[in-house]
């Protein structure tokens, strides 16, 4: 039980962000090569890993790369790592993304020097040293949400994760930046706080004296007390997720993080709430996981239409795609609460598959803010036929977040629909419509920047540049190659929901024919 | 009714009625500590007499500091004593060691910032107190770097005093000890050499409300008495079972002499006194106030409900469960209208205070009171002291030209000019706010942990205040990082090493009990121990 590899997964970016911080102010270039260095040394370790993973429904080897260590006697908390197959490709995805987002914002990190009217103002640069440092900080406490199987260790990471995040809201975020950060640090930390209360109430009511999660699976009694215990964790994850109504935080600080923050923080930060739906709020509370299973269900659909409703009115590019996230994350929802083993993969595969799609969303539009310097759809038009590399990059994110067949979201989100139809009918045939809405918000999107007339301020831009297909290529090859054979991720992750079906007390039903109506319950 | 037949001698030494008085003989290894600083402040008065005003100074840091270090080898050296001696007034057991020790450090680090010469020629300490604001004498004063010395002696009485506060197991010498502790205190919260007029406010302000809270702990020792027929503590528990006296005599008796301690604790609602006295004093003095005092003054709460009625067969609990929230209430809502830094970390202080009184409401599954709650508040103070003493340090440093710049709209941009001294007061914030890997975490950890078989929904409410309170820290971090500094802001000024060592201590026992905990929680577990 003292596999080092996690802990060395978590020490290399851990070491770039220290000699980062550590490097003299003014090197800049050199911090981002380092930056890029380490985030890709990490990513290459992370496959490793991917590949020395063993696939097997086998319980045993449920968590792999187990490494345990005591951190605090008196409380029975550890120093624990370990990975199931939800996590390693959770983990394979946040690693891909950093360099990706080091690489696509090797220039256009300081959304304040961006924004037009202060641009003008010949406002002073930001450190770049100091956003890349913070980027390869958040890589740690990403990868060890993931990887923590101790839920204390789990709740540490879970807060820390906050502070890095804030500061790339705060120091480079846009003009609203302020707010934006305040913002998504109190909800969350409100749903951090109610959480805490939550892990002390599992760890008292279980009375094992031990974080481990495996030493709490099916030690917390039943009954009222697994009720609250469970809204505790649920809340914090909703607010994370964010599901509707906890979601008011996102829009704003999606919009007003830089792109690449938005990136990460749409497309790793936000997992690690659906995340913790899966691993800790299903087994450690099967009797109310399936207690509170229908209003959840509920609450996603409502989200998945009411966010595409509002995506389709926004006018800020980025607001747009905080609110499609929402959407998308209604989906996951759905999935995941359906418990089902088709719903669940899907719902682990929605979440990489969203990670890769909305981080590309993200960064392209980083890329087309950077050059245009104005986030409203209005101030763009025709800038295909200008930026046509930067034109077709959009067109693609913009398809594989309306899911359309042959992008790997398309998989993820028919196995999710098809997992909850066998138990949900009517949730599943309401969440569809969410498809075609998303197909609205997409293509209104893409026509009205990128098709039309030419505008004059469009003219001038420049196409990608090799660095920037470079740093949205890998996400495209990523999203197309998943889309056309998705077997080795689902191979990883099907054992990981079994294991997490069995735990809360649900097997799949059977497969409805047309002889039988009354099919789903 | 022997009560009123007994001379007042016999009060203190309890138990022996028979009319003639008797030495009570006193364990002087236990309570050398307190001798040694009591000491040391009597020879610190005899320096103001006779040594030269060139030589005071140094000659008065070094023996304050000497004094302190000494006591804390000492309370070392009898760690594991458990003895009550001197007619059973004084009970030195593992939580008064404990106690002890850490108002010692922090005693000896608030000292270091008193002494601080490097950010204003003459300290922070006004150079002559007695002269009238505002006259010619006083600014001619002002400008001069003529230092104060009187205020070391001071201080090492108020230590004294803290340190027999919690280790009193007599209500009278409980009392002694207040007093003790509290008039050098008034006394220093008036002495700042910048807006004198504020700080004299302040200081009668203390005194005034401190005289009545006095007044209502002595009111409660007597109906204690005359209920008890002593004013022993461990007397006072039994006759909860045996006393044919009115129960009104207890109850109320009980209730005057928990304000008492309440007031000097900061707890709400007899708070009022904290913002004003906090940001009037000398900031080194409100950093001494915000940790020693706190300490002492909840050492003095733990022995008084754990020691005196801890097994009671009436409930005083809801009286604690509503200060503790009406503290952590009015710490975090009201803290959120303030715009003083250390105004802000004085309503910040009152919701700590809400935090740790949740402690005593552990109980074991007997419904007794559980020694988790010892532990846990030992802990959260001493986590807290620390990282208070560091962030009182380090507002001392942000000046303009009228001293101490600690309005927040001044802070706006600091970042930008002292990187190094916002990220740690940043540090310092999250740990107040209770983020992991900072003490402060540790801390609410345990707390909540203590608390939460008996008092679930008050772990709630705490967390929501928690939250709530985190808003007011993020407004300092808010101003230093993300705002533009104003072009005639204030700056951070360089420290010399005293008050180097002093923040740097306090930070990083703020980081290293987030991350290595163990040691000190061992420590506190071991010392949660209480003689009758």
């Amino acid at each position: 039980m003292h596999n080092v590899s996690l802990l060395l997964l978590l020490a290399i970016p851990l070491l770039g962000s220290i000699v980062i911080f550590a490097m003299p102010t003014g090197r800049d270039l050199l911090a981002k090569q380092v930056a890029l260095v380490f985030s890709i040394a990490t990513f290459v370790f992370a496959i490793v890993l991917g590949f020395l993973f063993k696939v097997s429904d086998n319980r045993a080897d449920r968590f792999q790369f187990q490494g345990s260590w005591t951190w605090i006697r008196s409380f029975g908390v550890h120093f624990a790592f370990g990975v199931d197959g939800i996590a390693l490709v959770l983990i394979g995805m946040s690693t891909l993304l950093v360099p990706v987002v080091v690489l696509a914002s090797w220039n256009s990190f300081d959304s304040v020097a961006d924004a037009e009217e202060i641009a003008a103002a010949n406002a002073p640069k930001r450190s770049a040293k100091t956003y890349f440092a913070l980027l390869l900080l958040l890589e740690v406490f990403m990868i060890g949400v993931f990887a923590a199987t101790d839920v204390f260790l789990f709740y540490v990471f879970f807060e820390a994760m906050l502070v890095p995040m804030y500061f790339i809201i705060g120091s480079f975020g846009g003009p609203r930046r302020q707010y934006a950060a305040v913002k998504f640090f109190l909800y969350s930390l409100l749903g951090g706080l109610l959480m805490l209360a939550a892990v002390i109430g599992v760890y008292v009511s279980a009375g094992t004296s031990s974080f481990a999660f495996t030493d709490l699976v099916g030690h917390v009694p039943n009954g009222a007390t697994q009720k609250w215990l469970f809204l505790g964790f649920f809340i914090a994850f909703a607010i994370k997720a964010p599901l509707v109504p906890f979601h008011t935080w996102l829009p704003d600080a999606g919009a007003e993080a830089p792109a690449g923050g938005a990136a990460l923080l749409v497309g790793v930060l936000d997992k690690v709430g659906t995340f913790g739906f899966l691993r800790y709020c299903l087994p450690l509370f099967p009797e109310a996981s399936r207690y509170f299973a229908k209003p959840i269900l509920i609450l996603s659909v409502i989200g998945i239409l009411y966010a595409a409703f509002l995506a389709m009115g926004q006018r800020d590019m980025k607001r747009l795609v905080a609110y499609t996230s929402i959407a998308h994350f209604g989906f996951i929802g759905i999935g995941i609460f359906a418990f089902t083993t088709q719903g669940g993969t899907g719902a682990v595969l929605y979440m990489v598959n969203h990670g890769l799609s909305t981080g590309l969303l993200f960064i392209v539009i980083g890329l087309l803010v950077a050059r245009g310097k104005s986030r409203l759809i209005s101030d763009y038009g025709g800038t295909a036929r200008i930026t046509p590399r930067l034109g077709g990059v959009f067109l693609l994110a913009g398809l594989s977040a309306l899911a359309l067949p042959g992008m790997s979201t398309f998989i993820s989100e028919f196995l999710t629909l098809l997992g909850t139809f066998t138990r949900h009918k009517g949730i599943a045939i309401v969440a569809t419509a969410g498809i075609i809405l998303a197909a609205l918000y997409v293509l209104l999107l893409y026509q009205r920047t990128m098709q039309g007339p030419v505008l004059e301020k469009v003219k001038g831009f420049r196409d990608l540049n090799a660095r920037e297909l470079f740093a949205v290529g890998p996400l495209i090859a990523l999203i197309l190659v998943l889309g056309v054979y998705p077997k080795p991720v689902i191979d990883i992750i099907n054992p990981a929901v079994k294991f997490t079906m069995q735990d809360v007390g649900k097997t799949d039903p059977q497969p409805v024919s047309a002889a039988q109506p009354g099919g789903h319950k | 009714m022997s009560a009123l037949t007994a001379v007042p001698a016999n009060i203190l030494a309890a138990g022996t009625n028979n009319g003639s008085f008797v030495t009570p003989s006193i364990s002087y290894a236990a309570i050398a500590p307190i001798l040694i600083v009591l000491a040391a402040a009597c020879v610190g008065v005899l320096f103001e007499a006779v040594l030269p005003r060139s030589q005071r100074f140094y000659a008065q840091v070094a023996l304050t500091l000497a004094a302190l270090l000494a006591a804390f080898i000492d309370v070392i050296a009898i760690r594991g004593h458990s003895v009550v001696t001197a007619s059973r007034a004084i009970a030195i057991d593992g939580t008064s060691l404990f106690l002890q020790g850490t108002i010692l450090v922090l005693g000896a680090l608030a000292v270091l910032l008193l002494a601080e010469r490097g950010v204003e020629p003459g300290s922070a300490i006004v150079a002559q107190a007695a002269v009238v604001v505002g006259s010619p004498a006083d600014r001619r004063l002002a400008s001069s770097d003529r230092v104060q010395t009187e205020i070391f002696p001071l201080a090492l009485f108020a230590v004294g005093g803290m340190l027999i506060f919690p280790a009193a197991n007599n209500l009278l010498l409980m009392f002694v000890a207040l007093e003790v502790l509290s008039l050098p205190l008034y006394l220093m919260a008036g002495l700042s050499r910048r807006r004198r007029l504020l700080s004299q406010e302040a200081a009668i302000k203390y005194f005034l409300l401190g005289a009545f809270a006095s007044a209502f702990f002595l009111y409660g020792v007597a109906l204690l008495y005359g209920y008890a027929d002593s004013a022993n503590l461990s007397d006072i528990l039994r006759a909860q079972n045996t006393s044919t006296q009115s129960d009104t005599l207890l109850y109320l008796g009980f209730g005057l002499l928990i304000v008492g301690l309440l007031f000097k604790a900061g707890i709400a609602p007899f708070h009022s006194w904290t913002p004003d006295v906090y940001q009037g004093s000398p900031t080194p003095v409100t950093a001494f106030m915000a940790s020693c005092t706190k300490i002492a003054a909840f050492g003095a709460i733990l022995r008084v409900l754990y020691v005196g009625f801890s097994v009671s067969n009436w409930n005083w609990r809801p009286i604690i469960w509503t200060v503790a929230i009406a503290s952590i209430a009015v710490g975090a809502v009201v803290g959120l209208t303030q715009t003083d830094v250390k105004r802000i970390l004085a309503y910040s202080s009152i919701a700590h205070a809400g935090f740790i009184l949740m402690a005593v409401l552990a109980q074991n599954a007997q419904g007794q009171m559980d020694v988790s709650g010892l532990s846990s508040s030992l802990f959260y103070l001493a986590a807290y002291g620390l990282t208070t003493i560091a962030a009182f340090g380090m507002v001392t440093l942000v000046r303009d030209g009228n001293g101490e710049a600690t309005h927040l709209s001044q802070w706006s941009g600091l970042a930008r000019r002292s990187p190094l001294f916002a990220v740690t007061f940043t540090f310092l914030l999250l740990a107040f706010a209770g983020i992991p890997l900072t003490s402060g975490f540790t801390g609410k950890f345990v707390v909540f942990r203590a608390a939460y078989h008996s008092a679930a929904p008050l772990v709630v409410i705490a967390l929501i205040g928690s939250a709530i309170a985190a808003f007011f820290y993020l407004r300092i971090v808010v101003m230093m990082f993300f705002a533009e500094p104003a072009e005639d802001g204030p700056s951070v000024v360089i420290p010399s090493a005293l008050s180097t060592i002093a923040i740097t201590v306090g930070t990083g026992a703020t980081l290293v009990l987030g991350v290595f905990p163990q040691p000190l929680l061992d420590l506190a577990d071991h010392a949660a121990k209480l003689r009758g």
